[in-house]
């Protein structure tokens, strides 16, 4: 069913009685070309871009919960493409394209809202810096502006400018940066792949890979065996432990990762910023809340809940660049599993497993990546080579010396 | 986290900061053949449990002895902390 003005407003007339469930909820059959373990954003999204894209309908998703259970339903919403290195700004660009045309591409309202987001400075240093990531952002065919002090003022009064510590001296603005429905992405993508023939199989935990000779052949589920010619799994945030079920370590930790939301408020702040001198980025969402954010917990964990000594550092870089956030009183905080790799960046590979792809570390920036991810691995699966903006992702990278390393920490997941 | 130090007594957590999994105690032969695959997975490859996890954690604003800590990854609950120090002594290290 096709989605338009016309098709509202005549089920109006009819009393809305007219509408069909957005996907199918299918059994299993025995085989599939291709099994997609992990039925959140990346997954479906893979699902999506291979049925409309390359062809390849013969399709299944498996989830162990509800589809978009994971952190595409538990994130900050941003989308931006505002990275420095060759490895991955060409990537990120790809995806902000994808996120422009993704509502008429797949008929569904995403509520993608493109209202910039802007990184603060507060030296001369980090505006060199900022500098030098424009320019490699304007390279890879994105937009960057550099904001001066009296610009951010125009755009953002409410911000702390004279702050003695960390004074605001500029920013650096990605207008095409945003947010996005982060649930309805999910969604848009399902109802497009299932109706193009994709069976979204929910409430199915795979347990097990049928590896034989190095190759595999299918999976083991709670809802039985399913043969595939190709698995691909997308299961970020518990990537360690799927992967071990085919006898792989990966260069992953998994860590917390919490984000708050204050009550609704009267609109406030035009788009995303950042804080450049401590980790706090901050947005506010359509029904008026404020959805902030900064650092990790710090240590393994599987919990999906942090610890309060987060919400007092979040909060206080809150206070410190934008100190009316004090009068807003926080309404509810999570916390999602992140995927956390050894140089900050993702991978989308082959295994050494033949018939076995594998998709994850996207540590906290996977949302804005979804439509790309899915995009490159539903590339990858078809044609068994990496797509040319995904190319750097790949899992042997720490042993080529090759990693993608934005932040220059090292092999030290938590501080990425 | 309340981390109970073995020589200081039950410390927050929030005192420490963190490096990973304790396998990191255990660093490999430097002159080994296959040294470099050794290090390779040393260095990038991690079991990153869900449950019971044996990890370093340092306490930086205490009095900087490196800890042992075993903790459920699903539950944060520690159920064990050792000294560093004595792991790796009783894994054969020197020093």
């Amino acid at each position: 069913m096709r989605y338009s003005l016309l098709k509202i407003l005549a089920e109006g007339l009819k009393g809305n009685t007219g509408w069909t469930p957005v996907w199918r909820n299918p059994e299993p059959r025995e085989a599939y070309d291709v099994v997609i373990v992990g039925a959140g954003g990346h997954g479906l999204a893979t699902a999506y871009y291979l049925a409309k894209e390359f062809g390849i309908t013969n399709v299944a998703v498996l989830e162990k919960g509800w589809l978009g259970s994971g952190n595409i339903g538990r994130n900050t919403t941003i989308i931006r493409s505002n990275y420095l290195l060759p490895g991955n700004e060409p990537f990120y660009e790809f995806s902000m394209k994808l996120w422009e045309g993704l509502e008429q591409d797949f008929n569904y309202n995403a509520m993608v809202s493109q209202r910039g987001i802007i990184n603060l400075y507060h030296n001369d240093g980090q505006q060199a810096a900022y500098l030098r990531r424009a320019n490699a952002m304007r390279m890879a065919g994105a937009d960057a502006v550099m904001l001066s002090q009296d610009e951010v003022r125009r755009l953002c009064p409410f911000l702390d400018f004279d702050n003695a510590r960390f004074p605001i001296k500029g920013g650096l603005m990605q207008p095409r940066g945003g947010t996005v429905r982060h649930d309805a992405v999910a969604w848009g993508y399902a109802r497009g792949a299932d109706e193009r023939g994709v069976d979204i199989i929910q409430n199915c935990e795979v347990t097990g890979f049928q590896i034989e000779d190095g190759v595999c052949r299918g999976v083991e589920t709670s809802r039985g065996k399913i043969s595939a010619k190709k698995v691909a799994v997308c299961v970020a945030g518990s990537s360690s432990r799927v992967m071990s079920l085919a006898g792989m370590r990966l260069p992953i930790e998994s860590h917390v990762l919490q984000a708050f939301v204050s009550e609704g408020l009267k609109p406030t702040i035009p788009g995303v910023v950042t804080f450049g001198a401590g980790h706090f980025y901050v947005s506010q969402s359509d029904k008026g809340g404020l959805v902030f954010g900064g650092d990790l917990d710090g240590y393994n964990s599987y919990a999906q809940r942090g610890g309060l000594p987060v919400v007092e550092d979040v909060c206080e870089g809150g206070m410190a660049v934008m100190p009316m956030i004090g009068r807003a009183r926080l309404l509810r905080g999570w916390g999602g599993i992140m995927d956390m790799s050894m140089d900050g960046s993702p991978f989308i590979d082959r295994t050494s497993i033949d018939g076995l792809y594998f998709n994850g570390g996207w540590c906290y920036g996977g949302f804005k990546a979804t439509p790309a991810s899915g995009f490159t691995y539903a590339h990858l699966i078809a044609r068994d080579e990496p797509h040319p903006v995904a190319a750097a992702y790949r899992l042997d990278r720490f042993q080529r010396g090759a990693m993608i390393d934005e932040k220059g920490m090292g092999a030290q997941p938590n501080l990425h | 986290m309340i981390i109970n130090h073995p020589l200081l007594g039950p410390r927050d957590s929030a005192e420490f900061t963190y490096l990973g999994d304790a396998s990191l105690i255990e660093r490999p032969d430097w002159q080994a053949e296959d040294a470099a695959d050794q290090f390779h997975d040393y260095l990038y490859l991690r079991d990153n449990p869900a449950g019971e996890h044996r990890e370093l954690w340092f306490h930086e604003q205490g009095d900087r002895s490196w800890l042992v800590v075993t903790r459920n990854t699903l539950t944060h609950e520690i159920t064990k902390v050792e000294l560093a120090r004595d792991v790796a002594r009783s894994l054969g290290r020197s020093r």
